[in-house]
């Protein structure tokens, strides 16, 4: 897909502008928050599994090379495949030969962000397959030639009329009169549709929240069921998954799942999660015949063993983007490419460089909403703040900004000439404000006072105020 | 270097590690072989009644039907009441499960019953469950002839017998008695967490039931 993560600046001035964009937006800062709150409400132990859940992919991610081995060895005598690809470019070949190998003409896809990393639906269509997205958020975008706006809610950034006029578009050979008001039509009609290709597929691709070393197995996490029949029903199922997914045992994977959900949806559990181990078994009536893994680095191991290591213990659940006050005024197509929110901000960088993706972690108040719901206690802010001392210290923030963060640097390594600056500048301000409280305009801060007003000062420094008031104080204590 | 070496040899420099450290290696085999004990949910760990009681009002709460019968002779009576209340043909897709096939179908006249695995085309699939865990109301269904995978999802209405007998506390525990089936370390094709019916929220974040999956999830708990 197109980068357009350096243009995230034009594209957030776009997306505030979008009427049907915001309106979507609301479903984001009602929905899911209160929802996850609830679902933690119930649960005492929370807080003590977000901690196991930590320590878990902690303790793999330090043993990574040796937790991949042994998956590898439990797919191999499972009777499955391991594709190790370094690139998203040796992702696709590898993918691409197995479907090559058994003629494919459709491909039937379960959800999944790291096809999207490695724009496999463009690459299919561009090589003659006909790539089918079957989760409802996938489909409706892939009709739209989009890409997902949030990672575990693709669609979220439409509303159902949208979503009716692109149905009443491509599923022309349904009755033009058809009541398509409301979303359970909507989601009827894209069952029927997708049903047949279900059993039209040559291969069926899912992703995975969870390798599991103990077993060969891959574990994905879903709500509709499509995963599941894009699975079982073709003759190939092939799961993309990246290195990090790796972990020790089921039970390791019982322990996160239990904040999975929870932080993503506000479920107790999702409705499947589906432990698929290998091909069908001798004598099993369904089933794959071929079971592939593309196992993908993509820039992953480069980030072992740096300040963004903790990065990868995240699960993809979304609930850092659901309460991101950045992610709710604009959106995730504004952050221009597969990943948005917070967690995106973090990772962008890391995988397609700073150069490209250095304006998202500015995209951040430092709230800390981020973090303090993460359920892998992921510092958030901190990496976005590496991330922008890595942009400054190459030069990439524009001249002014740097020019006038040198600026006040010069200032505020020296208090006094600080306090200085600032007794002779407050008065001046007030001054100039005529009377007024706030400015509405100001030199040098024109970007500033375009979408709100300065309050004008009161005349005194903050430090004057304090000393002032200290000495009250000290006046009125017996 | 293959892919596979030129990965793991990244992995190992960004980590500062060798590839060959034997205390390494027998620490992360002793961690697979025991994993530590995690946290349980107290939810996780009622006794006998109060845990089957969980997991009815669980399942329940997250929109599958449940419903108890004292023996497993009750169970195609209650199959059979479940399609007329539902008014559905009587009619269901079996797999080969001998509690299954050992129940009294015969006195259910009317009832057509299709073997093996779904085509598409059931209106209601009945499958017998492994087991079942209370601290979620999740099902637990693993694959193979007895009781094909493709019943749990194809099917419009999915009927699942469970033994109260077989419902366990907490996710560990199921894990537990897969791995006694199995083998440790081994895996049926594939092992079904299942709870309630299929469902999506992808349009406004308004959740309807029905998606992919089946419609309706019901479950018949055999108390005896």
């Amino acid at each position: 897909m197109q980068i357009t993560s350096p243009e995230f600046k034009a594209n957030s001035r776009a997306a505030l502008a979008d009427p049907q964009l915001q309106k979507a937006l609301g479903n984001v800062r009602s929905g899911f928050i209160e929802k996850r709150l609830k679902a933690v409400a119930d649960l005492p132990e929370f807080e003590r599994l977000r901690d196991s859940a930590k320590a878990i992919k902690d303790h793999v991610l330090s043993n990574l090379d040796l937790y991949l081995e042994a998956y590898e060895g439990r797919v191999l005598e499972a009777g499955g495949k391991v594709h190790w690809c370094g690139t998203a470019e040796d992702a696709r070949q590898a993918i691409l030969a197995i479907c090559r190998g058994v003629n494919a003409k459709v491909v039937t896809k379960g959800k999944s962000m790291i096809t999207e990393e490695i724009a496999l639906n463009e690459f299919f269509e561009k090589n003659g397959i006909t790539p089918v997205e079957t989760d409802l958020g996938e489909y409706i975008i892939q009709l739209r030639g989009e890409h997902p706006s949030h990672i575990i809610a693709p669609a979220v950034h439409l509303n159902k009329d949208q979503v009716e006029e692109d149905f009443r578009r491509v599923h022309d050979h349904l009755a033009p009169g058809r009541d398509l008001t409301e979303p359970e039509a909507l989601l009827n009609e894209a069952r029927r549709v997708l049903r047949s290709r279900y059993f039209e597929a040559d291969v069926g691709i899912t992703g995975a929240n969870f390798l599991v070393a103990e077993t060969g197995s891959s574990i994905i996490v879903t709500n509709e069921g499509n995963g599941d029949l894009t699975q079982i029903l073709p003759k190939i199922h092939i799961v993309v998954a990246s290195i990090e997914k790796v972990v020790p045992t089921l039970d390791d994977a019982a322990q996160i799942l239990r904040v999975l959900a929870r932080s993503a949806t506000g479920q107790d559990m999702s409705v499947y999660t589906t432990v698929s181990t290998g091909p069908r078994r001798p004598g099993d009536p369904d089933g794959p015949e071929e079971y592939h893994v593309i196992l993908l680095d993509n820039g992953r191991s480069a980030m072992l063993g740096t300040e963004f290591q903790d990065m990868l213990r995240c699960i993809r659940c979304g609930a850092c983007m659901n309460h991101c006050p950045v992610y709710h005024a604009v959106g995730g197509h504004a952050y221009g490419w597969v990943y948005p929110g917070p967690m995106g901000a973090v990772l962008t960088p890391s995988l397609i460089g700073v150069d490209k993706g250095g304006h998202l972690p500015n995209a951040s108040t430092f709230c800390g909403r981020c973090e303090s719901v993460c359920p892998m206690k992921i510092p958030l802010p901190k990496m976005m703040r590496h991330w922008r001392e890595r942009e400054f210290e190459r030069g990439l923030n524009p001249a002014v900004g740097r020019y006038g963060l040198k600026a006040w640097a010069f200032f505020a390594k020296r208090p006094r000439l600080y306090r200085f600056a600032a007794a002779m500048g407050i008065p001046a301000l007030k001054v100039f404000s005529f009377g007024k409280e706030r400015f509405s305009w100001l030199p040098l801060a024109g970007g500033w006072t375009k979408y709100r007003e300065l309050p004008a000062p009161e005349g005194r420094t903050f430090m004057q105020q304090l000393r002032e008031r200290d000495a009250v104080m000290k006046q009125a204590a017996p | 270097m293959s892919g596979r070496e030129a990965i793991l040899a990244k992995v190992r420099a960004s980590l500062s590690e060798g590839g060959n450290d034997p205390a390494r290696r027998a620490a992360i085999e002793a961690r697979m072989a025991k994993p530590p004990k995690g946290v349980i949910p107290a939810r996780g760990k009622l006794p006998d009644d109060a845990r089957v009681d969980l997991f009815e009002t669980l399942a329940s709460k997250f929109a599958a039907t449940v419903e108890r019968v004292r023996s497993h002779a009750d169970v195609p009576k209650a199959v059979a009441a479940y399609l007329r209340a539902k008014n559905l043909p009587a009619a269901i897709r079996i797999g080969a499960d001998k509690r299954l096939a050992a129940m009294p179908w015969d006195r259910q006249k009317a009832m057509e019953i299709r073997n093996g695995p779904s085509d598409g085309d059931d209106e209601a699939g009945v499958s017998h469950a492994f087991g079942g865990i209370a601290e979620t109301g999740t099902l637990v269904m693993t694959s193979g002839k007895d009781n094909p995978s493709t019943i749990n999802f194809l099917p419009e209405h999915h009927i699942v017998v469970l033994e109260a007998a077989d419902i366990d506390g907490d996710m560990e525990s199921v894990l537990a008695k897969v791995r006694k089936k199995f083998g440790k370390g081994r895996m049926p094709r594939t092992l079904n967490f299942i709870t309630g019916p299929s469902r999506s929220g992808d349009i406004e974040q308004k959740i309807i039931l029905g998606a992919h999956g089946p419609r309706a999830l019901h479950i018949i708990m055999v108390d005896g």
